[in-house]
């Protein structure tokens, strides 16, 4: 298809990968580059783009899969929710299978709660519609990407005068967090490749604070193979002129302001939040909650659960590895007992994961 | 779950349009569009929405500028 397969044409990856190999020739120190995409991480490893770069660029992943960076009590709340049968859940598939502390959504509807898998959350609301003897629910997870077709949701839900539909957020925002990681000195993350979906709706401009605040060159950047080398391209630049500043890779599809509408639709039904990240603790304003006029749709609130301690799982590194601080195979638990049919963490289930990713693709 | 996918719009309806890649069609919700689309457009498709319109002269734009960046360099 048109603007897939152009961007990812071999003569252009290599022509773009001889060109790094060039640019980067005068690297003294090896650059640390942070992708913060899912998407990113897993193109990076189904392309085998690592094998490509030059010895003094290191592409780490960051916390760029929503489903990893859930942290598990949220799943427990979720299960706590699944476990009265008045409930029907509706979730994205991928966190089907991320365990809680004692179970899955997966195993619990094994035995016989009702969850269901939903392409859009309108779907969530439209069974809500169907069913209205029931408490419908949707699992609200993921980055600005996918909190405004949540807000979009909620709009409808209230146009149509549902009662019983729910939202059980999660949603979380992606410059909070990169700027907690930005300020870590162990951490030296020398630039950032942004992500390509989430920069289509709050934009190029929502980085530049990073950029000026810590000296660290943004590129906004595509996820095809040609996109990725590209975008690693202009960091080299910018690192080597001594600049940093948000540049556009992407710009057949993210702008430097956003999509206005899904940012409309952000504002008008979320507030900003702190929120808990697996493996990263609470990072000040960084989640996104329902605003008092749309509480009645929150489920945190309206459906009072009593919810387990949770724990995460034992020996899981998820942790770092959302943070770069080990690649996947570093956990001693990859690839042995954690495999994907078998996961012990989130990172080795969702295909955005780092440890799914380095499994199903090889170790690069 | 992130996960975007350009595709290509087929047929559109009031509020959703049709969209394709590789024969496989799905919905999409114009909701977070503000402008509108035509059969034949590329849009990017997440979670059942069009979250944005992949512009055709900006992706040419960005092709000649990769090629540039070693053609360049192998004539120079
Ligand atoms: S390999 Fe499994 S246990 Fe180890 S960090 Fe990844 S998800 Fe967690």
């Amino acid at each position: 298809m048109r603007f897939q397969e152009e961007f990812c044409d071999p003569g252009l990856v290599q022509g773009l990968a001889a060109a790094l190999y060039r640019e980067s020739a005068d690297l003294i120190e090896p650059l640390r580059l942070m992708e913060v995409c899912g998407t990113h991480t897993m193109a990076i490893a189904r392309f085998g783009l690592k094998s490509l770069l030059p010895p003094q660029i290191r592409l780490v992943s960051g916390p760029g899969c929503p489903v990893c960076v859930t942290p598990v009590g949220y799943l427990d709340h979720a299960l706590a929710l699944a476990a009265d049968p008045i409930n029907l859940l509706t979730t994205f598939g991928d966190l089907l299978r991320v365990p809680g502390s004692v179970s899955s959504l997966m195993e619990q509807r094994a035995c016989g709660a009702d969850v269901r898998v939903v392409w859009s959350a309108l779907d969530a609301v439209a069974l809500a519609a169907q069913y209205p003897d029931r408490r419908v629910i949707f699992l609200g997870v993921g980055f600005e990407t996918t909190a405004p077709t949540v807000a979009a949701a909620i709009l409808q839900a209230e146009q149509q005068g549902l009662d019983n539909f729910f939202v059980l957020t999660s949603h979380k925002t992606m410059p909070q967090a990169m700027a907690l990681l930005s300020a870590d000195p162990e951490l030296r993350i020398d630039c950032y490749l942004c992500p390509a979906h989430v920069s289509t709706v709050i934009g190029g401009r929502a980085y530049q604070p990073l950029a000026e605040q810590y000296g660290i060159p943004c590129v906004v950047t595509g996820f095809e193979a040609a996109d990725v080398l590209q975008g690693i391209l202009l960091v080299v630049r910018q690192q080597q002129a001594g600049e940093a500043r948000v540049e556009l890779q992407y710009r057949r599809a993210a702008s430097w302001n956003g999509n206005q509408r899904a940012r409309q639709l952000l504002e008008q039904v979320f507030e900003p939040r702190d929120a808990e990240w697996r493996g990263m603790g609470v990072i000040a304003g960084s989640g996104l909650q329902l605003r008092e006029r749309f509480a009645r749709f929150d489920a945190a609130h309206q459906l009072p659960v009593s919810l387990p301690v949770s724990r995460e799982p034992e020996g899981c590194c998820c942790g770092q590895v959302l943070t770069g601080r080990i690649e996947p195979q570093d956990c001693p638990l990859f690839g042995t007992i954690c495999q994907p049919e078998t996961p012990v963490g989130a990172c080795m289930v969702s295909g955005e994961g780092s440890c799914a990713a380095a499994w199903r693709y090889g170790i690069q | 779950m992130c996960l975007g996918v350009p595709m290509q719009v087929i047929n559109v309806g009031d509020e959703t349009v049709i969209a394709e890649i590789d024969g496989v069609r799905c919905e999409a919700s114009l909701l977070m569009l503000s402008d509108p689309v035509t059969v034949g457009a590329y849009v990017l498709v997440h979670a059942g929405f069009a979250i944005a319109r992949i512009d055709a002269d900006e992706a040419e734009e960005t092709l000649r500028l990769m090629r540039e960046a070693f053609d360049d360099e192998g004539s120079a």
